[in-house]
């Protein structure tokens, strides 16, 4: 009997795609339901950020990373001034420093809440979405009481941080991350132990350690891989080598340890949070800088931790008031990469927990 | 006469009705016609109005569970929501794909929305409130409910869509599967009373509590998860809802569908799920048996009791993956449900029953 010939098919996933989290697209190679070849187009969200920012003064381009990877705007703040500080030479206030180590730790944390939910949802359980925003509703409150806004902060600035917090924001901070410490064992206990979960996402998608290094994954998904690295400790920026916390390390590869993985960063994170509540300095939250500085001719690389992995910037001076050549690196692109040399042989369904786990954010990708 | 036992309660109003009738000088076969006619049309005017209480019901749930308030504009706590919907969504403009294929895709919803209702003939909402008691009743239930799969892949095929031939397919090997354990499930029930006529088992779990079938160890109570999974996968709803994988395939078989011809799917669905509840009820849980309130009414409450076990199952478990669905549906249901056949077989020819 010769055997049954079956056609493969394309099918376009996305770029309006309910989980493809933004505009990606994903030309999928199909045979019956099973990924034979995984191509991502990327690009519908570029907008030439770092053409761009060679056309605006150093300060101004800090408005402008905000749109570099919105869900964790203070970031890409904090990535954008630590290159221009280190050009100029600024020295930042302790208490700027501190607050910037606050305000980045709670965005990380709204981040990995938006994981949970929307991990959660696109494996078929709408309510932890739901539960994951409620959380992040909080953060975002203590963002809008600081600097005004709830998704583009626009918060860190060149030498420092625009305003310092009002009042009441060191309590309510206080109270924020102990909700939170509580109810995450809510989360756990609704998802790690579900039989159904486990089912959707133990030993599904496991990327190698080797293939992370290749492709140059970072951050939770190289740490979910085994890979024991985080620029928070191996490169301490800002005040990050004064606190004590873990970095958590999983060794499966698969999604459910880039999830539980996540689940542990919430936890170390609200430790850094409390420690730099505790040691909040007083004083200047900023540096005298001048709107139009000139910082002299050179070139730098800043890094930091974000959610998603390594971000960074690279910037070239010449000495006028603008940069010269400004290069950004988001972990999202490299983790995109990554998905059709490990992603394949799988069915769709598992595409879409491999893609959801991953926490890929679109502009980041395009910039 | 058969249709003259079919009243129960509502026993005075078609005395008068056929009264009337005779009166009129109609033969049998005219009479017939208007009396199940009038049957129908109440039996199809509730199950609507069911329906859309379903909608709206579902959504309250799942907005409590997710900390929200859910509709609340629309009379009191939104109770009027999904009038308000079918109502838009009956004067949304009817978009057609030009690929489709023409024939296919205008009868997919016809299909699916009377498969919905056919079940209906032989449910007894009350004491004597049965359109028409059929001696094969369940296996009758059971034949024309498997309608849904003919519509759903129509719906697939005529789209002519990837992501709803997709749906399609998917839906149509997922039900012919979990039909087997379902089945068998409701096989137990059947040795046991002896009979396929919906009454009769309603009739053998008269009396006590303990003597509805859930409650007879060990048998009983295991057919009831059986047939409960096994439901959950008939009405296409989460953690089973493969066909409308909304993250996966958007919205599977009914992707290409607008206006009123998406609306008969979506009631379709909510029909399934009071389908697959109202069943339930008349095996396990006694049916209409209770004592002190009206039949009909211990009927309804008992069917949304196990309605709302299944909206509590959607609102907190993720989706299997489609071949999970499989593997648990033939190396783990089908066994189960056999060796219980078996089981309750053998407790029925050694009398070990009450």
């Amino acid at each position: 009997m010769s055997e049954l010939r079956t056609e493969e098919f394309i099918v376009n996933m996305g770029p309006h795609h309910p989980s493809t989290h933004g505009v990606c697209r994903l030309m999928l190679t199909m045979d019956g339901e099973k990924v034979v070849n995984i191509v991502p187009v990327i690009g519908y969200l570029h907008r030439s950020m770092e053409k761009m920012c060679e056309n605006r003064t150093y300060a101004q381009c800090i408005p402008l990373s905000d749109r570099f990877e919105y869900v964790t705007a203070m970031s890409c703040n904090q990535v954008f001034s630590m290159a221009a500080e280190r050009l100029a030479g600024i020295e930042v206030p302790e208490r700027a420093e501190y607050l910037r180590v606050i305000m980045l730790e709670l965005n990380r944390i709204a981040s990995h809440l938006i994981f949970y939910g929307v991990t959660a949802m696109d494996l078929g359980a709408l309510t932890p979405f739901l539960y994951g925003l409620r959380e992040r509703e909080a953060i975002i409150d203590l963002f809008e009481m600081t600097c005004g806004q709830r998704l583009t902060y626009n918060y860190i600035r060149i030498g420092g941080v625009s305003r310092d917090i009002p009042p009441q924001f060191v309590p309510q901070c206080r109270q924020t991350v102990k909700t939170i410490g509580d109810k995450l064992s809510d989360y756990e206990g609704l998802l790690n132990e579900n039989p159904i979960w486990l089912e959707r996402t133990k030993e599904i998608g496991y990327l190698s350690p080797g293939l992370a290094i290749a492709y140059g994954v970072s951050g939770p998904v190289a740490r979910a891989s085994g890979i024991d690295y985080d620029i928070r400790r191996d490169d301490p920026y800002s005040v990050y080598d004064r606190f004590d916390f873990n970095i958590p390390v999983r060794t499966g590869g698969d999604c459910y340890d880039r999830y539980l993985l996540r689940l542990d960063e919430i936890k170390e994170s609200l430790k850094i949070i409390s420690q730099a509540l505790d040691g909040l300095p007083d004083g200047p939250v900023m540096a005298k800088v001048s709107p139009n500085f000139k910082p002299p001719a050179g070139e730098v690389y800043a890094r930091v931790e974000n959610s998603r992995g390594e971000m960074g910037v690279y910037m070239q001076a010449d000495g006028s008031k603008k940069p010269v050549r400004v290069k950004m690196r988001g972990g999202s692109f490299n983790q995109l990469q990554a998905l059709p040399a490990f992603g394949t042989g799988v069915l769709i369904a598992d595409i879409v927990a491999i893609f959801a786990t991953l926490d890929i954010i679109m502009p980041e990708v395009d910039r | 006469m058969t249709w003259t036992i079919a009243f129960g309660e509502l026993h005075g109003i078609f005395t008068w009705l056929h009264g009337l009738l005779v009166d009129t000088g109609l033969g049998q076969p005219w009479l017939n016609i208007v009396v199940y006619g009038a049957l129908g049309g109440m039996v199809f005017g509730v199950l609507c109005l069911l329906a859309l209480f379903l909608v709206w019901w579902e959504r309250k749930i799942s907005a409590h569970i997710q900390q929200r308030f859910g509709p609340m504009r629309h009379g009191w706590h939104g109770w009027y929501q999904t009038v308000a919907d079918a109502v838009k969504l009956l004067q949304k403009e009817d978009i057609l794909v030009t690929t489709r294929d023409r024939v296919v895709f205008f009868w997919a919803p016809v299909i699916c929305f009377v498969a919905a209702f056919l079940a209906y003939v032989c449910i007894p909402f009350g004491d004597g409130l049965i359109v028409a008691d059929l001696n094969i009743g369940i296996l009758y239930i059971m034949a024309v409910t498997t309608f849904t799969v003919i519509s759903l892949l129509m719906a697939g095929w005529g789209s002519n869509n990837k992501y709803a031939l997709l749906g399609g397919m998917r839906s149509a090997a997922q039900i012919v599967s979990y039909e087997v354990p379902m089945v068998a499930s409701i096989l137990v029930i059947v040795i046991f009373v002896g009979s396929l006529s919906m009454v009769d088992i309603v009739k053998a779990q008269s009396g006590l509590v303990f003597n509805w079938f859930i409650f007879r160890v060990p048998f009983g109570p295991i057919a009831f998860v059986t047939y409960i999974i096994a439901g959950t996968a008939e009405a296409n709803r989460t953690p089973f809802d493969i066909p409308e994988a909304e993250q996966e395939l958007v919205a599977g078989y009914n992707v290409e569908y607008s206006g009123m011809k998406f609306a008969m799917f979506f009631l379709a669905e909510f029909i399934n799920l009071f389908t697959v509840s109202a069943i339930a009820t008349t095996l396990f849980l006694g049916g209409w048996n209770g004592p002190i309130l009206p039949s009909w009414l211990w009927f309804l409450g008992k069917t949304l009791l196990v309605v709302l076990l299944l909206m509590l199952f959607r609102w907190t478990y993720p989706r299997l993956r489609v071949d999970q669905l499989m593997e648990f549906a033939w190396k783990f249901l089908v066994p189960v449900t056999f060796a219980n056949l078996i089981l309750g077989a053998w407790f029925k020819y050694a009398g070990w029953y009450w």
